[in-house]
């Protein structure tokens, strides 16, 4: 069942309205190479990702694109909610394999149509205090 | 990189047929926790058909038609070059379970920046009765010879 609708009349530009913290291991990263189908090594492979360059095996990058919009997901409710999501990969998040590694997502009101039924999200995603993921915006219908 | 290929459309990929196990193990794979993606009755109850696929699934129908362009000889592309810039989903309707989805890639658009290539692939998702569903964009930056 569908969680309750935000209303859109009382969002505020810039107000919070969700956020999350999520630990990627490599365990999460095989797990979304088997979902995705992306099965490059860098994303699973020290020897690999070390022979091009790479601080270390990375997370996808549409591994986090696609964990960032879960909190406005819950927010609104149904994942059917988010018409239009895009973001930049401006920096590559490293997974230790031991200790992993804990993205941060905080999602507040970008812009408001009232007339489209629609409020902008902007996302800030960082991992070890630094963005990763630039202009990040999911929008979202709230038309009942 | 070949920058004449801009404006090229691709033909269609093979049809993806949109499964219900495949949608949960996505969103399992994406720390999705909404029931509308896992449980047919959460969807139902909703107005979906069948469970609805998180917003970036759309990737997975998508990559066919980025290993076609990664695969044209003409286009030029060395694949070891290739980084993923930007990404965009704009969806008409969402995906959900049982979709049988169609995606057509137009190259629309290859810029060259010192030294560097950035091709903009647009892939366009259609439904079984060819109805738009979701376009899905990435722009690959291509690192030119250092």
């Amino acid at each position: 069942m569908a969680g309750p609708l935000p209303a859109l009349d009382v969002l505020q530009v810039g107000e919070l309205v969700a956020d999350g913290s999520f630990t990627l291991t490599r365990d999460s990263l095989v797990r979304y190479a088997g979902a995705s189908g992306d099965f490059n090594p860098i994303h699973y492979r020290d020897d690999v990702a070390a022979s091009v360059g790479l601080p270390g095996v990375l997370a996808h990058g549409m591994l986090t694109m696609g964990l960032a919009v879960q909190p406005v997901v819950d927010w609104a409710g149904d994942p059917a909610r988010v018409v239009d999501y895009q973001v930049r990969f401006t920096r590559p998040v490293p997974v230790e394999a031991s200790v992993g590694a804990v993205i941060t997502v905080v999602a507040k009101v970008g812009a408001i149509d009232v007339d489209a039924g629609i409020a902008r999200i902007d996302l800030t995603v960082t991992f070890e205090n630094q963005t990763v993921l630039g202009k990040a915006q999911a929008r979202v219908s709230l038309a009942p | 990189m070949n920058p004449e290929i801009q404006g090229r459309v691709f033909p269609p990929a093979p049809p993806y047929l949109v499964g219900r196990e495949k949608v949960r193990e996505f969103a399992r794979a994406v720390f999705a926790t909404n029931p509308i993606s896992f449980d047919p009755d959460a969807a139902r109850a909703a107005g979906h058909s069948d469970v609805v696929a998180p917003p970036t699934f759309a990737v997975v129908v998508q990559e066919a038609t980025l290993a076609q362009l990664l695969a044209d000889p003409d286009a030029g592309i060395d694949f070891t070059r290739v980084v993923h810039g930007d990404q965009k989903f704009s969806y008409a309707r969402p995906i959900v379970a049982g979709d049988e989805l169609t995606a057509t890639l137009t190259v629309a658009g290859v810029k060259t920046l010192g030294g560097h290539s950035m091709v903009t692939a647009e892939s366009r998702v259609v439904d079984a009765e060819g109805a738009h569903v979701v376009t899905a964009t990435s722009t690959l930056v291509v690192r030119g010879d250092e």
